[in-house]
């Protein structure tokens, strides 16, 4: 019977299966940072059980970790034990982390592709939802809470029932000024943030198969956004292309042998998805919410949709409590809107292609006066690489802020935030009320469009500026 | 894991659609490396003042929100981040189940393993429950779990739940320690794999 990708590594996985119980799953990486796991390794001391597969294990800090200058201590009491503590149960632990002092420390979702750990046909978790950014390699990726995170840290499985399986097809090309991010914010302004629940996403199609790697992972990093907890994209040549030479990619005989492994991935001809949608991408354009969740987005060209033209009573207050709080009319276009804050960074958009879109607009033009800019890159890699190819000195020319590591103003827990009733254009994945700062307001776009934000200290086309 | 029988309380009704993980306990009190004190925290950007000071209007620091185990909830409940401090918040502040057209799979997975009851209800008993909730702010659920049913004063609705959660629900089960029973599975499957 012809299998879907989804369905190949689901299979593949499941240590054992009961009628009525579900699938005892086995979990080939476990990332993990600081913020979700302490009460799960409180929880190991507690049953005195050791961490089954610590070669499977990866951990960093990013959630809570300042981005100003390494040699300043965190002035943040709580910050600052989360994070000892994390030092202490990897040591304890046996688990290799990526701390402090690491090269490679960044963002879960951007060290784990980029140390070629992340692998097509893997499981892999995180207590984070932002996880499914693996899937862009074509391995199934979800976020856990802490108790599931307790259970990999144990038994490297974990148990789980079958998701639906749900393909997102994204057919023609897209334009100049509208990227992968515009992508994702199309589809999940489509289908609602609940539209995926209950499957996982597998995004197929001409578009997709034209992006790269880093691309695919903007997308699949929102699908939890459009409520899929995973989202898959079937690996091909530029999957190939990513992942050879990477410090823990398989090299020589392994790797051939890998590949032919890969090759079997992608889904059948005549398998049947769950559900499926389609998408065109040559009919985007740069997207922005105006809303209080990622699904209350639009075109950037569009106008704050009418209260009165929803049906559904919950839909329309929820609407009206939506524009309450952003202070926003409805029917208003957002074109010109005032902005304070630009956020270039998270596990969305931090990668050094996203820098590279950011400066190609930022180069040889000045941040608007009063508009405050911080890029902070995904990772210390990424912040290297950058730096040769001169990007920082580009954005510092500009007048932006140019940052240490971390998840910083995406969820601001490290000092990193919007002051009430700011308003932030931002390249990371959530615009809930308060989620960059309490009263901060968050209108969700991509780097380029970031950036052009960040320029003119108002909401713009950026198609305008290119 | 706490175990879940049956309960009979008041509602808290907060007829908010898609209540995200960031409203039921902001990022910022994610820096504990422990559990306690996160009751204190539930709901606290739209509970509290900026000075810190409650809400008047807040339904969870109005006389309804006292000692009531049984939350009603909007449609999408739990969606955004994986974080199980929210049902932490939840359960520390008193609640039991939360009710609501659908749940955000994360935080329903989360919520079993807490002992908190995700009960899905349709449309209909949805708003009837809110009308009720506002015409008879007394009025009280029951929650049976063996059976699947919620009781309310002029009748009852079946729920739907996994037949794995319940049974780990009624009595009590340790997930980890029945996960620990495979060990020779997951030898065997590693074994395979290698």
């Amino acid at each position: 019977m012809p299998k879907t990708l989804f369905d190949k590594i689901w299979d593949s996985h499941v240590v054992a299966e009961g009628p009525d119980s579900p699938a005892v799953l086995y979990i080939d990486l476990h990332l993990v940072h600081e913020v979700t796991s302490p009460q799960a390794f409180d929880g190991l001391r507690r049953r005195r059980l050791k961490v089954r597969r610590a070669d499977k294990t990866l951990a960093t800090i990013d959630h809570s970790i300042p981005t100003t200058p390494l040699d300043v201590p965190i002035g943040d009491a709580l910050a600052a034990a989360q994070i000892k503590q994390m030092e202490t149960n990897a040591a304890e632990f046996g688990i290799t982390l990526h701390g402090m002092n690491s090269p490679h420390r960044g963002i879960v979702h951007v060290i784990g592709p980029e140390l070629g750990r992340t692998q097509p046909g893997m499981t892999i978790v995180c207590g984070d939802s932002h996880t499914a950014t693996h899937g862009a390699f074509g391995a199934l990726a979800f976020g856990v809470g802490t108790s599931e995170v307790e259970h990999v840290l144990a038994t490297q499985c974990l148990l789980q029932r079958k998701p639906r399986t749900f393909e997102v097809r994204v057919d023609g090309k897209l334009s100049k000024g509208v990227s992968a991010k515009d992508i994702i914010l199309a589809l999940i302004a489509k289908i609602g943030i609940g539209g995926g629940t209950g499957h996982v996403f597998e995004y197929t199609g001409e578009a997709i198969r034209g992006l790269t790697m880093e691309e695919r992972m903007t997308i699949c990093n929102m699908s939890i956004e459009g409520g899929a907890r995973a989202g898959l994209v079937a690996p091909d040549q530029v999957t190939l292309e990513y992942l050879h030479g990477r410090e823990f990619a398989p090299a020589g005989p392994a790797w051939d042998r890998a590949v032919a492994r890969w090759t079997r991935l992608p889904t059948d001809e005549g398998a049947v998805y769950d559900r499926s949608m389609t998408l065109d991408a040559s009919a985007l354009e740069p997207m922005i919410t105006y809303g209080t969740n990622p699904g209350m987005g639009m075109k950037i060209t569009d106008r704050v949709p009418m209260p009165e033209s929803l049906k559904d009573a919950s839909q329309k207050a929820a609407l009206e409590k939506a524009l309450a709080y952003m202070g926003l009319r409805p029917g208003q276009s957002l074109l010109g809107h005032k902005v304070d804050v630009v956020f270039i960074g998270s596990c969305t958009n931090s990668r050094i292609s996203d820098l590279r879109l950011a400066a190609s607009v930022l180069k040889g033009r000045r941040v608007s006066e009063g508009t405050r800019v911080l890029i902070v890159p995904g990772s210390q890699d990424v912040k290297k690489q950058a730096e040769q190819e001169g990007l920082d000195q580009v954005f510092k020319q500009a007048g932006a802020e140019w940052r240490e590591a971390g998840c910083s103003m995406c969820i601001a827990m490290n000092g990193d935030q919007l002051q009430p009733g700011q308003y932030a254009v931002s390249t990371s994945n959530r615009n809930f009320e308060g989620r960059q700062g309490k009263g901060g307001r968050t209108f969700l776009a991509s780097p380029l469009t970031a950036a052009a934000a960040a320029i003119q200290g108002r909401i713009t086309d950026v198609r305008t500026m290119l | 894991m706490a175990q879940f029988t049956a309960l009979r309380s008041r509602i808290v009704s907060l007829p908010v659609n898609d209540i995200d993980t960031d409203q039921i306990i902001p990022a910022r009190f994610l820096k504990a490396t422990d559990k306690q004190g996160m009751g204190d925290h539930l709901f606290a950007d739209w509970r509290y003042n900026p000075d810190g000071s409650p809400k008047a209007d807040f339904i969870l620091n109005r006389k309804e929100g006292q000692g009531a185990q049984i939350l009603l909830a909007g449609d999408n409940f739990g969606c955004g981040s994986s974080r199980e401090h929210a049902p932490w918040a939840l359960t520390a502040f008193g609640f039991r189940a939360v009710i609501s057209t659908s749940f955000a799979d994360i935080f329903r997975n989360n919520a079993l393993k807490n002992g908190l009851l995700p009960i899905v209800v349709d449309e209909a008993t949805h708003q009837m429950l809110f009308d009720l909730a506002a015409e008879v702010p007394d009025a009280e659920l029951s929650v049976d779990l063996a059976s699947q049913t919620l009781a309310f004063p002029h009748g009852s609705v079946t729920f739907p739940i996994d037949p794995f959660n319940k049974t780990c629900l009624l009595n009590g089960v340790d997930e980890l320690g029945y996960l620990m029973g495979f060990e020779k599975d997951i030898a065997a499957f590693e074994a395979r794999q290698a």
